[in-house]
């Protein structure tokens, strides 16, 4: 069985030297032209991520800017915008159907948590709120094992959007990724028109730059903030509908994306929609690309079989290098809000 | 306080048992005066990520229980259900509380090798034996092989050197690897290519984390192989085997060991038809144990079971015949160990025994995913890939005849 902490095979098998030579003889063989359609897939591949990426990350930075709350919980309202997109789509039969009611009911699951828990943590420092919050992801990550069992779940593609464009020689590009990218930016351009263009979202910049201020003004911040929490939860619901036919829905799916939403709001700016949009993109492409091409990279310094092991590692650390890098350079991130 | 918690989950699990039994015990028309129980401890990740396969483990020992009766070798038997949470230190505190405290006789279970490792010396230094019904790491197969340590299900290693065999045998001459990048991942590896002799075009490891696999398959698209060999667990599989049939890559053959299985295919569903894996049992197993175990499940549990629960129905089965070769006599434990390793049982999987290191001798198979009658997904064995296949370890233990 696979286990962490199993011991090194040294397992009588056949030299690893021929078979290494071979395949590298094998490499060449591709020629310069296949290598830029695989970068362009990559490309794609990366700004999908990077869009799911933004639905995610897009309530959390208006959550933590307007009222500066730490929520980790933001996570969990994914996974069970997923769960209840597979639930109702087994239930009704369709998919539309599915996203159409599991919107409202993220919403209003974002809401209830709002009031049992998050509205007592406003006041309270961010130890508290971290704590409470991720008390919430291990209640809500058992929660769905009881009520939905801990075998990962299935959403199908929706009809209509099962095929895929044949995007270089033996690849589909599935035109399912086509629509959630499509959906992303539509959905980012929506969120642009919103905050930059409507009096509510003029309020929700004010409060980013300066809730106390605001509230002196004589604007209800707690009403603002109820209003964003709430479309926040359903924009990480709807990121979750939109992400279950592609990806495993489970216990604890929430938790990995989680962790670069939070990298996402820092690098772009916290409380930055804008910022949030180009980080999302940015992570997206170092993440898929990177770990496309560092292997190849590090090749080019190293043996092969060297190359893929610290290549594959490399990869997974090359979100949080840049990450460190942006931040020496911008302390506040790429887009920070004007205090 | 961690152990008064712990104290309260396993009493739950023992009266839970003991009410089941007992509620078996007085349906069955025997009404003297029945012998002591035999307390069995069932280790199993029931928490987390990985319930769904400690969730399989225990109820095939259940359903075995159940088909026996409640009872082992004429001895009823009591079931102390244990949750390792896959947390090493959390399975030894609960392990030995169940030896110690509540006075089991034999362990049986764990679904990981890490969990087995660390209870592997509580259980046998109490002189309690321990019965793998998953977990079959290289270092109790070879020259840490333990006399009060049995496994009924394989060697590690084995699983995953039957497909590389199967790809030779299939033909493929170009294979494309692609693993999680952690031990258990460059093992599969290193198992594969134990017995492939074609090109290995490219290895790729991937975190325990990824989601999206769309990077890699541009990249085993552009490679063209003839086959893939994908060593993917749980979660990492559902995603990796959805999203390679919707980049339309499902015409290059997919061979994989614990990627498509009966505790994911519920998830993976008609992606995965057609897909390989490497077995020691399927649910079309032609025998009547395997039919009376597979239709027990279904109507019990309502899901085809996978490996996990078969061996773990094959250990009740085993441990029936043990306990009836010594009369119910578990002093004595050279005897016990005796009857054991006669491993003189019906099992799910036809032939079995053990070899000298107290692992199976059996044989592998090549299965392939597909649908069911009743709509639901399977693996099917397609041809036998190993017979009496002894593991690659077995030469470098030393086992003592006698404890």
């Amino acid at each position: 069985m696979w286990t962490p902490g199993r011991r090194s095979a040294a397992c009588p098998r056949a030299s690893d030297a021929p078979i290494v030579a071979r395949r590298d003889a094998a490499r060449d063989r591709p020629g310069f032209s296949v290598n830029t359609t695989l970068l362009l897939v990559q490309v794609l591949n990366g700004l999908q991520l990077g869009v799911l990426l933004f639905l995610i990350a897009a309530g959390l930075t208006l959550v933590f800017g307007v009222m500066d709350f730490i929520n980790l919980a933001h996570g969990v309202q994914y996974m069970l915008g997923a769960y209840l997109g597979a639930a109702l789509a087994a239930a009704t039969g369709s998919f539309w159907l599915a996203l159409l009611l599991a919107l409202p009911a993220a919403l209003a699951f974002g809401l209830l948590l709002e009031f049992l828990v998050f509205r007592h943590l406003y006041e309270r420092d961010h130890l508290s709120q971290v704590l409470a919050t991720f008390g919430v992801i291990l209640f809500l990550n058992e929660g769905v094992k009881v009520v939905f069992g801990t075998a990962p779940m299935q959403m199908p593609l929706p009809a209509g959007l099962t095929g895929g464009v044949p995007i270089m020689e033996g690849l589909l590009y599935p035109t399912y990724r086509i629509a959630i990218l499509a959906a992303g930016l539509g959905t980012a351009g929506l969120l642009w028109f919103l905050v930059e263009r409507t009096r509510a979202g003029m309020l929700v910049r004010a409060g980013a730059a300066n809730a106390p201020m605001l509230d002196a003004l004589g604007v209800n911040v707690r009403g603002l903030f109820l209003l964003v929490f709430g479309f926040g939860a359903m924009l990480a619901g709807f990121a979750g509908v939109m992400a279950a036919p592609i990806l495993s829905v489970e216990p604890g799916m929430g938790d990995n994306l989680l962790i670069l939403a939070f990298v996402v709001i820092v690098i772009g700016g916290i409380g930055s929609v804008r910022g949030a949009f180009i980080a999302a993109l940015l992570v997206g492409l170092v993440e898929t690309v990177g770990r496309g091409l560092l292997p190849d990279v590090l090749r080019l310094f190293l043996d092969a079989s060297s190359a893929r092991q610290a290549g594959a590692a490399l990869a997974s650390m090359l979100v949080y290098i840049v990450m460190a890098a942006i931040l020496a350079f911008r302390p506040a991130g790429l887009f920070p809000v004007r205090r | 306080m961690a152990f008064q918690h712990d104290t309260g989950l396993s009493r739950r699990g023992l009266i839970g048992t003991g009410a089941a039994i007992g509620a078996t015990a007085l349906a069955a028309p025997a009404v003297r005066a029945q012998p002591a129980p035999i307390k069995v401890g069932v280790v199993a990740v029931l928490t987390g990520p990985q319930a769904a396969l400690g969730s399989q483990l225990r109820d095939g020992w259940l359903l075995g229980v159940r088909h026996l009766n409640g009872q082992l070798g004429g001895r009823p038997v009591e079931t102390l259900v244990i949750d390792d949470e896959l947390r090493p230190d959390v399975a030894v505190t609960k392990v030995r509380a169940a030896i110690e405290r509540d006075g089991v006789d034999l362990v049986v279970g764990v679904v990981f090798s890490n969990i087995l490792a660390a209870v592997m010396r509580p259980v046998t230094e109490s002189g309690a034996f321990l019965i793998s019904t998953n977990a079959g790491p290289s270092t109790f197969a070879g020259r840490g092989c333990n006399p009060f340590f049995f496994a009924t299900s394989y060697n590690n290693d084995q699983v995953h050197a039957v497909m590389g065999q199967a790809a030779q045998d299939l033909g493929h001459r170009r294979v494309f690897l692609m693993t999680p990048n952690y031990q258990a991942g460059r093992d599969a590896m290193a198992g594969f290519k134990s017995r492939f002799r074609g090109e290995v075009v490219d290895e790729v490891y991937v975190p325990l984390t990824q989601l999206d696999f769309s990077a890699e398959l541009a990249r085993i698209a552009s490679m063209r192989p003839d086959a893939i060999f994908t060593f993917m667990p749980g979660g990492l599989g559902v995603n990796l085997v959805r999203q390679y049939r919707q980049a339309g890559l499902a015409n290059i053959p997919f061979l994989s060991t614990f990627t498509v299985d009966e505790a994911t295919l519920p998830a993976q569903g008609e992606a995965a038809e057609g897909f390989y894996s490497g077995a020691t049992w399927a649910p079309n197993m032609d025998n009547d144990q395997s039919r009376r175990f597979v239709a027990g499940m279904v109507e019990q549990f309502n899901y085809v079971p996978a490996t996990y629960a078969a061996h773990a129905y094959d250990t009740a089965m085993l441990l029936d015949s043990a306990v009836r070769r010594v009369n119910g006599d578990l002093s004595d434990k050279n005897a016990l160990r005796a009857a054991i390793a006669a491993a003189d049982f019906p099992s799910v999987r036809g032939s079995f025994r053990f070899g000298a290191n107290q692992f199976p001798v059996q044989d592998f198979w090549l299965c392939q995913v597909r649908r069911r009658t009743d709509g639901r997904f399977q693996t099917e064995t397609v041809r036998r890939v190993l017979e009496a296949d002894v593991d690659p370890w077995a030469a470098q233990c030393r086992m003592p005849a006698r404890i």
